[in-house]
């Protein structure tokens, strides 16, 4: 290493800024307005080749689209942060739906609605207690309740939908509130919701914590079991959310729904700038990833790009993000 | 013998290696002759390690040069300075468990039956396995799951990787510290049968009498320079250690000297199997307990036991006169006992948050109400904790990742001055950073005394030991082996005691023979 080299690294060890040309490009923060930009420029983009993108319905649609994802990338956050991962999310969807259809039947509307969400936040309580007490690894405890929660539905239901349900069910997935679908305006103050829990509780920043160093946290006096219990129970509670409003959408208890809804949910939190390996991200980064997985697949759908070919768009766009934010963190 | 084998086979010349806000080594010269056991002494962080790892190229050096037989080399990887003939046995051993001891020994080399379809020879995998391990005297079965093996025969198995590999130089760093006496004295043996090939033995050990034993020559490293290179058969031990520690610090350490006050804390009879023997101690307020021991004389599983990071056996803690029952460190910090572990990367710091996040994160109760944090209140408080102890950063947003190793020390130790915390348990609190920010924290260690805050201090620096402890328990293999007042403490007795004997007698004898 050279000189120069050494006396910069101790620069910045020592917490001198380095005042130049480069300094300044990296005091932009770029993971706050990366991402914002490209959404940008994928929005003027899709708008300039079709005006309908920009449309009333369209933009209420996207929002529709979103909600779901939207709900399940909340849940991911909490289990990325903390340094795991939920696979189970999209089969919990399934079986969200399915027990909420029956019990609905069985119980009326709110039955129906409580009993789902319960399912969810009972099935995240068990990841959880895999994960926390355990010591399972997170992928293979979620992975086995990913295989699990789907049998279970389709147990349950016969591999049949589960139809017959309330008329007045159907303004949760359908419904509009002014001009808003509400789904959307449940998916918002769910956002909203979670992003005060990990900015301005204990748990969200002992969440933040056991990402960064689950050691340090423990030594640091966080009770580290019982915070990632938690973490899984807010994951399985939102999947019950999505499960009840996807349900509501679908009119009918769906034993098949939510295949591969779990990865969509990584790929938000990543393309937002959040870490697989914990500790960094949030729900603002995960919304920026799940708006641009949602325009870029109505974008797309609305310039006539097949949905094969989508498939690939998506997947550039994983590597490009997180290859974006790793240079980055090498420049640092 | 020809001219030529009495030449050095290794020259290092004027190595200069810096770490961020450290400079470990200072322009060293080594040489390795052809056949000789070369000792490498010095206090912990004197740059021994560094030294090695630079020759087996795991660090490049910042400058210097190395020579092989007289040539200049550039070593860039380990595997440069493998083909060059030096093969480094570290304390932690490279071996992949779950293989067996002829699959390691050959691992990346295996002989193969097919080369273009790289299909493994396992026949002569064994046959080649067995034949380095018979021409050593190596009784380990090739077959053997290393997993399976004790550790003296897991560290055979890495001297049979070495050479197989034709080393010419083994570099130990001190391959005894987990044996038994009997199966040192079998790795003795094997040394002097290295020396009669020809191969030479770079060696790392704090255990004196051994480098007696089979050292020819030693060069003593101090704050990563020479202090000079001896031949161990004409110098005396105590000539070694007084090479070794060799400065007047007394003064470097601002002590203030404190009433110590009422117990505390009290230890007694603490057991963990296989790690602690019954560890019994007492600690007043006001009062500095250093904790002086070798590497591996388990004085921070004592710390982790006491904070409730580990468990243990069986044995009573007390605090301030009551019973505590203590089996997480979220207790330990209810009872007012906080912990700076050893290891500020692994353990201390949560590298990705925020200087701020980082300094409250134990005492966040303080700032919630209602569930909800008061951040303005968060950060105030973070602020003022940064100020007292002089944290350097351009902000308090500033992730801890960034900033120098005393820095990060400091954030470290602030997080618990927001708390209830009395009983403070520093496990090597200066580690790995520069003079003046050791300084402020030995400072921050009489604050906190004088405010009545009691600190168990564990140390390898004897310097520090000595300079700032009130009283002194010396740790071997799990065991208090003694206990010194301030007074009564020097080096050359602490060092006696933390080798296994129990006072100065063991370094005289030394001497005399």
């Amino acid at each position: 290493m050279s000189e120069v080299g050494l006396k910069e690294i101790e620069k910045k060890a020592s917490g001198e800024s380095v005042p130049s040309k480069a300094g300044f490009l990296r005091r932009i923060p770029w993971s706050s307005i990366g991402m914002p930009a490209v959404l940008v420029i994928l929005c003027v983009s899709f708008g300039t080749i079709n005006p309908n993108f920009w449309s009333v319905m369209n933009v209420t649609n996207v929002s529709r689209q979103i909600s779901i994802l939207a709900l399940i990338s909340i849940g991911q956050t909490f289990a990325i942060l903390s340094a795991g991962i939920d696979l189970s999310v999209g089969s919990l969807l399934a079986l969200v739906s399915v027990v909420c259809a029956q019990q609905m039947l069985n119980f009326g509307l709110w039955g129906g609605i409580a009993a789902g969400i319960l399912v969810g936040a009972f099935a995240g309580l068990i990841n959880g207690l895999l994960i926390a007490k355990a010591k399972l690894p997170a992928f293979i405890a979620t992975l086995a309740m990913l295989i699990t929660a789907r049998g279970v539905a389709l147990t349950l239901s016969g591999g049949l939908p589960i139809v017959g349900l309330p008329h007045e069910f159907l303004f949760l997935g359908g419904g509009k509130i002014g001009p808003i679908p509400v789904p959307a305006v449940i998916a918002a103050v769910a956002l909203f919701i979670a992003h005060l829990i990990l900015k301005r509780t204990r748990f969200g920043r002992y969440v933040y914590a056991m990402g960064s160093n689950e050691e340090a946290a423990m030594l640091s006096g966080i009770n580290v079991v019982r915070n990632k219990i938690m973490v899984y129970v807010v994951s399985g509670t939102c999947a019950g959310i999505a499960g009840v409003v996807l349900t509501s959408r679908v009119i009918s208890g769906q034993p098949t729904l939510g295949e591969v809804q779990e990865l969509y949910a990584i790929a938000a939190v990543v393309i937002g700038g959040g870490k697989i390996t914990g500790g960094v991200g949030g729900i603002w980064q995960t919304l920026m990833g799940v708006i641009i997985l949602g325009v870029l697949a109505n974008g797309l759908n609305l310039i006539e790009v097949s949905s094969y070919v989508q498939n690939i768009v998506i997947g550039v766009i994983i590597i490009f993000a997180v290859y974006i934010d790793l240079a980055r963190e090498r420049r640092r | 013998m020809s001219l030529e084998e009495v030449r050095p086979f290794v020259e290092m010349r004027r190595i200069v290696k810096h770490f961020p806000g450290v400079l470990a080594l200072k322009g060293v010269d080594l040489d390795v002759r052809p056949a000789e056991v070369h000792v490498l002494l010095g206090e912990n962080g004197a740059g021994k390690s560094t030294l090695i790892k630079v020759l087996s190229g795991v660090y490049p050096a910042d400058s210097g040069e190395i020579c092989f037989e007289g040539k200049p080399v550039h070593i860039r990887s380990p595997h440069d300075s493998q083909k060059l003939g030096v093969s480094t046995i570290y304390q932690e051993f490279n071996l992949v468990p779950e293989m067996s001891v002829a699959e390691n020994i050959f691992l990346g080399r295996e002989p193969l039956l097919n080369r273009q379809l790289g299909i493994l020879d396992r026949k002569g995998l064994l046959v080649q396995a067995r034949e380095v391990l018979s021409k050593f005297d190596i009784h380990v079965p090739p077959e053997t799951v290393v997993k399976r093996l004790g550790v003296a025969e897991q560290q055979m198995v890495e001297i049979a990787k070495a050479l197989s590999l034709n080393a010419k130089v083994i570099v130990m760093d001190e391959p005894t510290a987990v044996l038994t006496s009997r199966e040192i004295d079998h790795l003795f043996k094997m040394i002097q049968d290295f020396k009669q090939r020809g191969i030479s033995i770079v060696y790392i050990s704090h255990r004196l009498e051994e480098v007696k034993r089979i050292g020819d020559r030693a060069t003593v490293l101090r704050d990563g320079n020479v202090v000079g290179t001896v031949q161990v058969a004409n110098t005396p031990i105590d000539e070694l250690i007084r090479m070794m520690v060799g400065r007047d610090l007394k003064d470097k350490f601002p002590k203030s000297r404190v009433e110590p006050g009422e117990e505390i804390l009290r230890v007694e009879n603490l057991r963990r199997k296989g790690v602690l023997h019954g560890v019994s101690f007492h600690l007043r307020r006001g009062e500095i307990l250093g904790v002086a021991g070798l590497v591996g004389s388990k004085r921070t599983e004592m710390a982790r036991a006491i904070f409730g990071a580990d468990k243990f056996d069986s044995g009573e803690i007390t605090v301030r006169g009551k019973r505590a029952e203590i089996k997480s460190p979220s207790q330990a910090i209810r009872a007012g006992v906080a912990l700076v572990p050893e290891d500020r990367k692994r353990h201390g710091i949560l590298p990705s948050m925020s200087v701020k996040h980082n300094v409250t994160l134990s005492m966040l109760k303080r700032f919630a109400r209602v569930g909800f944090l008061n951040l303005a209140k968060e950060k105030e408080a973070a602020q003022g904790h940064a100020d007292s102890l002089r944290i350097a950063t351009p902000n308090l947003d500033r992730w801890v990742m960034f900033l120098s190793g005393g820095n990060q020390q400091k954030a470290v130790i602030a997080k618990w001055l927001g708390t209830e915390a009395d009983i403070f348990l520093f496990d090597e609190p200066t580690r790995g950073i520069d003079v003046g920010a050791k300084v402020e924290v030995y400072q921050l260690m009489g604050e906190l005394v004088k405010r009545g805050a009691a600190i168990l201090m564990i140390s390898s620096e004897l310097p520090e030991i000595l300079g700032m402890s009130d009283r002194v328990i010396v740790m071997h293999e799990g065991r208090i082996a003694g206990e010194f007042t301030r007074e009564e403490a020097t080096q050359e007795k602490i060092l006696g005691c933390a080798l296994g004997g129990t006072s100065a007698q063991q370094i005289d004898l030394g001497v005399k023979a």
